[in-house]
């Protein structure tokens, strides 16, 4: 569950974003950018809880430059998206200069009681931290208000038909911001996660392509929040699971161990998204039909 | 008329400033397979690429390019830097090999130098360091340490570098701790901290209180200080961050010296292909200092194999040693050549598990 939560974070951000009819591909530059604003503020005031805040800050600021470029200059998303990426590692890598080598303050794993006792059960589901199981309620929270809410509804009628929603009355760009910056707080987080609990250090470059595994897992769980949960949780598991395979000695050859966290998310969600008898082209409705066009009203 | 004697008399000057710029300057580059704040292998191969700076001031450039993966992308960035007009081109890691000999075949004039590969050119080098023989002292104090009498090792990739050194580690461990056992597990990377940092917990958590690592970033250490009761060595570069425990002593990479020496070798026309493997003795292989949660006899012994390692009056593979299929490879007092080292595919006799291929 440890490993599985920076990529359900971040992928739970960009899955809004993506409803919204955004296409950000920055989301390892907002990982990073999170996993040292976070690890810096954490050192600095002690406290993790204003780390994952600053963290969330970082990542918010972040995806508002993209947001200002992608919506009011109406640049091309993902060339800007992939710049994004490029300076949030840059910018990271500046401002952990001094952090290299140091020990964050520790956080607390989140005492359960007898329930972290019950055999198997205990460890797997009730010996973590908060932050997993807050990004599990927040997963459901986000499946919630895009499935049931006026507030969901109208930010899948933005990403759908951008220019429906601004007859409508709806201030698309306004929409589009807040969802790249809620993107860009959830990315935040799953940086600082990982720079502050999963690893728990600051080394430049340390997401190694966590953010790029969150955009694709956004894709094959075509766009549908408890499938991301899925799909980053087989992810994170199966990772882990193949190391504790290969530490107990297990003698399935190691080239199939490694490539089981690819091969397993993918091809179970795959299958999942693939469109049924009687449904006709489920799996293409599935793609928000405004993703990745940039709008402004005189179009 | 006059005009166009200007411009030609501009672009006269022009060219012979050009020609007088690429005179003075040295180009170096270097490719670096993981960030240059690593903490390890890279940050050492960036250290030596400082001091070549220093030591010859205006009358170097150098270049660097981070994070480059391994494969074909190597082959792109290898070949923009030789465009770029660099003299001399380090590539860092193993998996420039192809590329880097694919890329020296289009450019007769630029030098190269593959770190711990085995393939040469008219103007390809490879150099690269014993490792093993740190191994060596690693597996010693190892050995001496655990409790449990489980080592974790987290390897990168199957090549002959990684294969040596888990050898190298196990033959010195079983020696002083006939019961030890070694579990290696396979990252299949050089540098990702949360895919090594879960690994060393992995190991942790099937009951390893000392972590071997071959992998780039200080991520195991950490995870290592986390579970806490667990020792672990510094890896190509110090990492004296994480002293006195859980790190207590490290293989430190010193690429400084060598560097210089290719780069005046360059400057002065002498510049050769050669292959370079130097250990211990010639000060390319540091053993960082052992810290105080080592006991003294233990860190004595530790030091005086060093010692043995570095005038050559021992060597690690020294026979009687068998291979891991039970069938013998060296008698009694023989040592391993260069050529089976260069090329290690096996395992010795004890380790369990396969090599990946």
């Amino acid at each position: 569950m440890v490993a599985a939560t920076p990529i359900l974070l971040a992928a739970l951000g960009e899955l809004v974003v993506e409803k919204s009819g955004v296409l950000n591909l920055g989301v390892e530059g907002m990982m990073i950018t999170g996993a040292i604003c976070g690890f810096a503020i954490a050192v600095e005031t002690g406290s993790p809880v204003l780390g994952f805040i600053a963290a969330a800050i970082g990542g918010a600021l972040l995806s508002l430059i993209f947001g200002i470029l992608t919506q009011y200059l109406l640049s091309n998303q993902v060339a800007t998206g992939l710049a994004l990426t490029l300076f949030g590692l840059g910018l990271s890598s500046l401002i952990g200069q001094g952090y290299v080598g140091i020990r964050p303050p520790a956080v607390e794993k989140l005492n359960l009681g007898p329930l972290s006792d019950i055999p198997f059960f205990g460890p797997v589901l009730f010996n973590h931290d908060l932050m997993v199981y807050l990004t599990l309620a927040l997963c459901v929270a986000i499946w919630a208000v895009l499935k049931y809410s006026r507030a969901g509804l109208i930010l899948r009628a933005v990403g759908e038909n951008h220019d429906a929603a601004h007859a409508l009355g709806y201030k698309v760009i306004h929409v589009r911001l807040l969802a790249i910056s809620f993107g860009g707080a959830c990315a935040g987080l799953g940086g600082a996660y990982l720079s502050l609990i999963r690893v728990p250090q600051w080394t430049e470059g340390m997401t190694a392509g966590a953010g790029w595994i969150a955009l694709a897992i956004v894709v094959f769980a075509s766009w549908r929040p408890l499938r991301v949960l899925l799909g980053a949780y087989l992810f994170g598991g199966v990772t882990v699971l193949q190391l504790n395979l290969q530490a107990a000695g297990f003698s399935i050859p190691v080239e199939y161990l490694s490539m089981s966290p690819y091969l397993i998310t993918i091809a179970v969600l795959v299958i999942m998204s693939a469109p049924r008898k009687g449904k006709k082209g489920r799996a293409s409705l599935a793609a928000p039909a405004c993703l990745g066009r940039a709008f402004h009203a005189s179009q | 008329m006059k005009r166009r004697t200007i411009l030609a008399g501009a672009v006269a000057a022009l060219a012979l400033s050009g020609a007088a710029y690429a005179q003075d300057k040295t180009k170096v580059g270097f490719i670096f397979v993981g960030p240059v704040g690593d903490g390890g292998w890279t940050y050492e191969h960036n250290q030596g690429r400082l001091a070549v700076e220093a030591e010859f001031g205006d009358k170097v450039e150098t270049i660097f390019q981070e994070s480059v993966p391994e494969g074909a992308d190597a082959e792109r960035v290898i070949t923009q830097m030789a465009l770029s007009g660099a003299d001399l081109i380090f590539t860092t890691s193993f998996g420039y090999m192809d590329p880097t000999n694919a890329v020296a075949a289009k450019f007769p004039n630029v030098k190269f130098e593959h770190a711990t590969g085995y393939k040469r050119a008219d103007n390809v080098s490879t150099y690269s360091a014993r490792f093993y023989e740190g191994r060596a002292v690693q597996g010693h104090i190892a050995g001496k340490m655990t409790k449990t009498n489980k080592v974790g090792y987290i390897a990168s990739f199957p090549i002959p570098e990684v294969i040596r050194g888990i050898n190298s580690a196990y033959i010195h461990a079983k020696k002083v701790n006939p019961d030890v056992e070694f579990s290696v597990v396979w990252a299949y990377t050089w540098f990702d901290p949360a895919k090594e940092a879960d690994a060393a917990t992995a190991l942790i958590e099937q009951g390893a209180d000392v972590i071997l690592q071959h992998t780039d970033s200080t991520a195991p250490q950490a995870a290592a200080q986390k579970a806490g009761n667990v020792i672990t060595f510094g890896q190509a570069s110090d990492m004296s961050e994480y002293a006195p425990l859980p790190r207590v002593s490290s293989i430190i990479d010193d690429w400084a010296p060598y560097y210089i020496a290719r780069v005046k070798a360059v400057m002065d026309g002498t510049w050769e292909s050669t292959d370079t493997w130097d250990g211990i003795g010639p000060g390319m292989v540091g053993i960082g200092e052992i810290s105080d949660a080592v006991p003294a006899d233990v860190k004595a012994e530790a030091l005086a194999l060093k010692d043995s390692l570095a005038d050559g009056s021992y060597h690690p593979f020294t026979g009687p040693l068998k291979k891991q299929d039970g069938s013998d490879w060296l008698a009694e007092g023989e040592t391993a050549d260069d050529g089976t080292l260069a090329g290690m595919n096996f395992y010795v006799e004890g380790i369990t598990g396969d090599i990946p291929n």
